[in-house]
């Protein structure tokens, strides 16, 4: 059980890292990796949100949109016990569940870490439209190679943001110390960011083969 | 000159307000499925279709939108054509492209591209230049699309629309894999800004000329 878990965790934080080999959440990444102390909050942020929205969605496809005995509204429509709703209701509840916890979270950090809430500002609602959250909860239950146990996808969902955090602080210590250095105009901001983070998802290369 | 006008709503996207290229937007995807034209070009045409849809929409319903709850109104138009979008891709297309889509055609719905155009142009516009305008951004993302992944196709499998460029050419399968990608997308984008820079540089010598 435990090695099972630690196995899921090394393989999304580092073999299959969702920024460098997935290419999931890069606006973020780029857009708040300049500070290093903006990077580790926006971290936090999503992986909170990850891990509970990677739990709420899997609830969501097991018992609503999965067809089966198990299906919730299958006991009102029986129809739908047989169809099952998941080709036609998974993105919009999904992103409906997204988007409500956002809200929730947000409404908790503004009453309970004021400061925290400040410095995300702008970005904390735009976890919703960060696809790496809506990304690991596909990948949890429709799109997962075989069915995942609800501890399993909330472990990915948790993994997944830590990976997320680790590829945000390693770049915002690239690019505090890249304010310094005196880089071709037109490769300013933006562009260099973007080879570096190259160079890093080459150096993460290096641990793929570890865990399967 | 309201044809002008209307003319000008749909070329802005192309060059004057690429969405990847001048407005960096919808990277995930750009980066993701850029592995070769066929995809480039499916993923484009997808999130264009999403992308006139909802302006259309978002344009024709916005007086019975209040202000504060503008925003989950727009994601639920946008998640509707996705699920749209998806079933139809599953039925008409080949099945290997769809797996080499995956889950991006699901994530079209936090593309930023589609977000921001419902919230800055469609809220505040007319249902047929929000349709062009859908139209034109679309297509200035699918050709940059078509850009990003006919540089990567051709120096990491050495093919162009799955043919072969040359028998001699032995190809870098680090350009269709993660890293290539990123530093092809930092390239182009420097090759943007430099361009831009030149510009400017010259308008400015012009006018120190005329002066």
């Amino acid at each position: 059980m435990i090695k099972e878990i630690a196995l899921i965790i090394v393989s999304v934080v580092f073999v299959n890292n969702f920024v460098l080999a997935k290419f999931l959440g890069l606006c973020p990444f780029l857009g708040v990796s300049q500070k290093t102390s903006a990077a580790m909050g926006m971290g936090v942020a999503v992986t909170f949100v990850m891990t509970l929205s990677s739990a709420i969605t899997w609830i969501v496809y097991n018992f609503i949109l999965l067809p089966g005995d198990a299906n919730i509204i299958a006991k009102v429509f029986p129809s739908i016990r047989e169809l099952g709703l998941v080709e036609v209701l998974k993105t919009i509840s999904y992103i409906l569940v997204i988007a409500t916890l956002v809200q929730l979270v947000e409404m908790m950090l503004r009453k309970m870490v004021p400061a925290l809430y400040e410095s995300l500002g702008i970005y904390l609602p735009l976890i919703t439209t960060n696809c790496a959250v809506l990304g690991v909860a596909l990948l949890n239950t429709t799109d997962a190679p075989k069915h995942m146990g609800f501890l399993q996808a909330t472990v990915q969902g948790f993994g997944a943001g830590i990976g997320f955090t680790v590829a945000m602080l390693l770049m915002s210590g690239i690019r505090e110390r890249l304010a310094l250095v005196n880089i071709p105009q037109p490769l300013r901001g933006i562009p260099i960011a973007f080879i570096c983070t190259g160079l890093m998802a080459l150096a993460f290369f290096g641990f793929s083969g570890m865990v399967q | 000159m309201a044809e002008q006008n209307n003319l000008k709503e749909f070329t802005k996207g192309i060059v004057q307000y690429n969405p990847l290229f001048v407005l960096v937007l919808g990277l995930c995807p750009s980066l993701a499925v850029t592995t070769s034209v066929k995809n480039g070009l499916a993923m484009g045409g997808a999130a264009t279709f999403v992308l006139v849809c909802s302006n259309f929409i978002v344009s024709m319903v916005r007086p019975f939108i209040p202000r504060e709850i503008r925003i989950p109104c727009f994601i639920v138009i946008i998640a509707a054509f996705v699920t749209m979008v998806e079933l139809l891709m599953k039925a008409y297309l080949p099945p290997e492209l769809n797996a080499s889509l995956g889950i991006f055609i699901p994530l079209i719905v936090v593309n930023c591209i589609i977000m921001y155009r419902a919230e800055s142009f469609a809220y505040k516009n007319k249902p047929v230049v929000s349709i062009l305008d859908g139209a034109g951004l679309g297509l200035g993302w699918t050709l940059s699309l078509c850009l990003v992944s006919a540089i990567r196709e051709v120096l990491g499998a050495g093919t162009i629309f799955g043919l072969k460029v040359s028998e001699s050419y032995q190809p870098a399968s680090v350009m269709i894999m993660a890293p290539g990608a990123f530093i092809v997308l930092g390239l182009l984008l420097g090759l943007f800004n430099w361009r831009k820079l030149r510009r400017s540089e010259k308008s400015m010598k012009a006018y120190i000329k005329h002066d």
